[in-house]
This record gives C-alpha cells, sequence and structure tokens, in this order.
C-alpha cells in the first residue's frame, strides 16, 4: 500500500510538497553521534533496494556474497519475456487510468472543501481517507465481495476501480494545500475585470494549481504501480507486474527477478523526483 | 440536503456564480467514494454473518463464524501473536525513527532536501520489492550467511533468519520505518529551535531536553506514524508468506488471506477482519484524541 495512512498520517507529510522546507540556520550542538546513528538508519533503509539492483547484475545464478561477476543479461532476458513486457504495459494503463480518475475525483473534493463550509466537513474527509488508513487487505476483500456480487468478472477494470479510489486521498491533499497558499484576491481580480467564472477558472485558479495535481497524479501513478496488497485479490487473468513477481517469487528466486524488481524500483525513483520537482515549481509559482 | 444553500463561506463567489454549491463539486467523489468502498466494506461486514454452503454463500444471519473465532483457541491466540509482533514493530520503529528525524529536521544543514527525499523514497519503491529483498538477504544461502561464513564469523549457515519470526520483524520495521519518519520529521521540522536552545540555556542535558520539551511535544507525530505502522503490520499478508514460511501462517494477516484465497471460507475471513478492525480503531480513536489526526490544511 504501498502508502497508505492520513489526514496528517504519513501519506499527506509524504507529498513532497513537504520537501521544500527552508533551510533556517540551525545552531550545531552536541557530539557525532546523532549524525552516526541516521547513518545508520538510512543504511537500514536502504541495504535491501540496493542488494537488489546490485544483485540484478550478477553474473551467477545464486544470490551470494562475494558477487563473481557483472552481466546484463538478466535485462537481455527481460527484454524478451512476453509475460513481463505484457504486465509491465498492464501496469502503466492501470496506473493512467487510476491516477486520472484519481484526479479528477481528488480535485473536485479539494474545491468543496477548500471553498465552501459545510456540516460533515470532517466526515468527508475522513471517508476519503479511510481506504488508505485501513489495512489493504481489508479494501481489497471488501471489493472482492462486492464484485462478486454484482456479478462483474476481475479484470483490469476491478484493479482500476480499486486504485482510483485509494489515490483520491494524494491528489486531494496537494491541491488543498497548494489551494490554501492562493492568494483569493487573484480570483476576485479575474472577476472584478469581467471575466465570467468559467474563465476564471481556467486561466487563473488552474493554471496555479496544476502542478499540484501533476504532483499528485504522479505520486498516485507510483502507488498504483508498485500496488500488491490490494490487487492480489482483484486481479483476472491479466496480471500486473508486481503480481507476476509475486507470482514468480514462489518459484524461487532468480536473477531475473532482480532485474524485473530494480526496473520497478527505477519508475518509482523517476515519480518521486519528478513530483518533488513539480511540488516545487508549485510553490515558486504563487 | 438542505444543507446545499449552506452560506459560502469567503470569496467563493466565482464557484457559487458557477452554480456549483459544495454538493455539486461532491457529488461525483461522493458517489465513487460510497459505492466502491463504503458500500463494499459494509458488504464485507455482512459476511461475517453468513455462511458458506460447499462452494455458494448462505445469506441466511448467523453468529457461527463470531463462535469459531472466539471459541477455537488459535485464533485468539494468533490474534494476540499478531498484535505483539506489530506493538514490538511500532517500538522499534519508534527509536528507529527518532535520530533520523531529527538530525534532518534540526541538524541537517547543506543536503537537507536531499536527505529528505531519501527517506521518501522507500515509501513510494515497492513494498514487495522490498520485502522480497529482505528474502535475498536472509536465506540459508543467502547473502547475510554467505557474508558471514565467507569472513569466517559463522562455521555453517544460520537458518534461524528466513521462515522464522525474527526475519519478519526485521522486515517488518524496514518496510514501515518511513511511515514513523515523515509524521515524525514534519512535527519536529515545526518545532521552534528556540525551544531546545532555552531548555539548554537553563541547564538540561540532551536527556531532559528530549524526555521533557521534544518527546511531548512531538506526540502527535509519534502516534501518527506508530498507526499507520501497527495497522500495516497487523494487515499484512506479504511478508509473513514471503519471509514468515510456515511462521507467516501464524499471524492473522496471512489467515485471512488464506480464507479468501485457497480456504475459500469468506465469512470467516470477514469475521476475523473484525476484531482487526477493532483493534485498528481503538488505536484511530486514541490517536485522534491526541490531536494526531490534525485538520493539516496549512500544508
Amino acid at each position: 500500500m504501498s502508502a497508505r495512512s492520513e489526514t496528517t498520517l504519513a501519506s499527506e507529510t509524504v507529498a513532497p510538497a513537504a520537501l521544500s522546507a527552508s533551510a533556517r540556520p540551525r545552531r550545531k550542538r552536541g557530539g557525532p553521534w546523532l549524525g552516526i546513528a541516521s547513518a545508520m538508519v538510512y543504511l537500514f533503509l536502504y541495504l535491501p533496494l540496493f542488494v537488489v539492483v546490485l544483485y540484478s547484475f550478477s553474473a551467477t545464478k545464486v544470490n551470494a556474497w562475494p558477487i563473481k561477476g557483472y552481466t546484463l543479461d538478466w535485462y537481455r532476458e527481460l527484454l524478451v519475456d512476453r509475460d513481463i513486457l505484457e504486465s509491465i504495459r498492464l501496469s502503466v494503463v492501470i496506473g493512467l487510468i487510476a491516477a486520472s480518475i484519481a484526479v479528477i475525483l481528488g480535485t473536485l473534493t479539494a474545491f468543496a472543501l477548500d471553498r465552501f463550509n459545510f456540516p460533515g466537513k470532517p466526515a468527508i474527509r475522513f471517508f476519503v481517507v479511510m481506504p488508505i488508513v485501513l489495512p489493504g487487505i481489508v479494501t481489497g476483500v471488501a471489493l472482492l465481495s462486492f464484485f462478486s456480487m454484482l456479478g462483474w468478472p476481475l479484470s483490469k477494470w476491478t484493479i482500476i476501480v480499486a486504485h482510483g479510489t485509494f489515490c483520491i486521498t494524494l491528489i486531494l491533499n496537494n491541491v488543498v494545500a497548494r489551494l490554501g497558499q492562493l492568494p483569493r484576491r487573484l480570483d476576485e481580480a479575474s472577476a472584478d475585470l469581467g471575466a465570467p467564472p468559467g474563465r476564471t477558472f481556467w486561466r487563473v485558479t488552474f493554471p496555479l494549481i496544476r502542478p499540484a495535481i501533476l504532483a499528485g497524479a504522479v505520486l498516485a501513478f507510483t502507488l498504483s504501480f508498485d500496488e500488491v496488497v490490494v490487487t492480489f485479490f482483484l486481479t483476472g487473468r491479466e496480471k500486473t507486474l508486481p503480481l507476476l513477481i509475486w507470482g514468480r517469487l514462489r518459484q524461487g528466486i532468480s536473477p531475473e527477478i532482480n532485474a524485473a524488481a530494480t526496473v520497478i524500483i527505477a519508475v518509482s525513483l523517476a515519480g518521486v523526483l519528478l513530483s518533488n520537482r513539480l511540488s516545487k515549481q508549485a510553490a515558486l509559482g504563487g | 440536503m438542505a444543507t446545499a444553500a449552506a452560506a459560502p463561506v469567503m470569496e467563493s463567489k466565482g464557484l457559487a456564480r458557477f452554480g456549483l454549491g459544495p454538493f455539486a463539486l461532491l457529488a461525483a467523489p461522493l458517489a465513487w467514494i460510497s459505492v466502491f468502498y463504503l458500500v463494499p466494506l459494509g458488504l464485507l461486514l455482512l459476511h461475517a454473518f453468513w455462511s458458506v454452503d460447499y462452494l455458494t454463500i448462505n445469506r441466511t444471519l448467523t453468529l457461527d463464524n463470531l463462535r469459531t473465532v472466539s471459541g477455537n483457541p488459535l485464533y485468539p491466540t494468533v490474534l494476540l501473536r499478531t498484535f505483539l509482533i506489530a506493538g514490538a514493530v511500532t517500538l522499534t520503529d519508534v527509536v528507529l525513527a527518532f535520530p533520523i528525524a531529527f538530525y534532518v529536521a534540526k541538524r541537517a544543514t547543506k543536503h537537507r532536501e536531499l536527505l529528505l527525499i531519501l527517506v521518501v523514497f522507500p515509501l513510494w519503491s515497492s513494498y514487495l520489492v522490498r520485502a522480497f529483498a529482505w528474502k535475498t538477504i536472509l536465506g540459508t544461502n543467502g547473502i547475510l550467511n554467505s557474508f558471514l561464513l565467507t569472513t569466517g564469523i559463522v562455521s555453517e549457515p544460520v537458518s534461524a533468519f528466513l521462515y522464522s519470526k525474527t526475519g519478519m520483524y526485521i522486515t517488518f520495521c524496514q518496510v514501515w520505518l518511513p511511515f514513523m519518519i515523515l509524521p515524525l520529521y514534519t512535527i519536529l521540522d515545526r518545532m521552534p529551535s528556540s525551544l531546545l536552545e532555552a531548555a539548554s540555556d537553563l541547564g538540561a542535558n540532551w536527556w531532559q531536553t528530549f524526555r521533557r520539551v521534544i518527546l511531548p511535544l512531538s506526540l502527535p507525530g509519534l502516534l501518527a506514524g506508530s498507526l499507520s505502522v501497527f495497522s500495516l503490520t497487523m494487515g499484512d499478508y506479504i511478508t509473513p508468506s514471503l519471509i514468515g514460511g510456515s511462521a507467516g501462517t501464524e499471524l492473522i494477516g496471512g489467515i485471512i488471506a488464506d480464507q479468501f484465497g485457497m480456504a475459500n471460507n469468506w465469512p470467516l475471513g470477514a469475521a476475523l477482519i473484525l476484531p482487526v478492525l477493532g483493534i485498528i480503531s481503538a488505536f484511530l480513536l486514541l490517536a485522534n484524541k491526541a490531536g494526531a489526526l490534525g485538520r493539516g490544511e496549512a500544508g
């Protein structure tokens, strides 16, 4: 789920919008211990990722230390593995559609929450956040029983519905934060100059929140591309990339899986960096 | 829906002139969430009171599943064991998250943004990939063992790393750690540094400053992070299956997943979810009371 949990729980703080904090002058105190302890924790966080990437280049079939030699063979094998290529295509399609659904629903919710006061506001925030706060297994089996009752066969569409649902909150958080920073007088100025509300939205408001929407959309895509806990219950015959890896893991670990996993890591890294860049753009744009 | 005419606050004239009240904007999102989340959730809870007849579900209401869950000593034991592991993982992550969150928020100067991205990134990188990485590290023929053998620290491979509670514990601690670091970082970042300086000016040593100033003020962040880590561990079945092996079937997530898979007893699976939801909801209420679920609109 991969990522989950909010109102100010993780996902909200996760939005790399939080990254643009200014560097204030800090007083240096204390010994080196804090730095050393932090470095150890970073090492613990990155060791597994490092291992996967490193062993995807290992020349031997067994993951043992030390590495005997390096090769790109496993990546070559990926390129001719029809199942893997097909699963990557499916994951991309699902990620794009799910992110689009989340963008529309999340932006609408953000406008309603930012521009209006009405009873039940906290409840609405809570409902949107729920799919990500509760364990993924709950979302997965709840939707499974729902689709089964309706008689919908499991397919990429059932996965898209699930992913779209838990991604709404990512867009919501980003756009609400951005709308909160925008001075309202921009809208007023536009209206005073005679622009109808539609034009004010498309010419003034939307360009200003676009980077925030895009940053959220990239995160939504990343989350969808990685997701396995919910997807597991909703997948039909076609497998997403993480699910294909999950299936092959049962037959044992091969270096080819390390290579496929490295592809997943690369997509996530690109997503996080892109989203961070867009968030910074949003912060500068206002 | 009498509230459709609720007075728009502040300058919402633009949208209002559009004819868009809050409920017009919310119609689609609310419909989606209701149909694709709240209804399925309700249906799932209802399953707990149904039963299975061979391959079909019998929709006569019954308390049999709940009796099975509370009556069979297996399930309360599994629930307690999962609860304890989730608690241990949460506490470990609190200890691991504090130095790094404090360092990035208060000490790092030059590479602050990079350090923060380095914390965020594992959160978005595939959880499955990180879990299976531990399998390659911890296995009997794995990297840790071959390293220990090559360096002569052990003379025989240690089999206790993989397919054990220890392996699951290590993996859980690593995969959920970013969920603890981020809320903690956010709250430490907002904490005025002058408070720490004041404490040290008044003669407090680092432990006193930590215990009397930093810890109480970071409680909302700690609770928010703990809620995530705890809830993620309680509901997980991937790590138990990959890393836990047969020990993995001793956690509730694995058993629940099995009821919706191989065992094909959805009503029993739904009944097993009830205590998990109960425990998480209790935690959620506690965290909410302590202000961990702040609105966060300030961004």
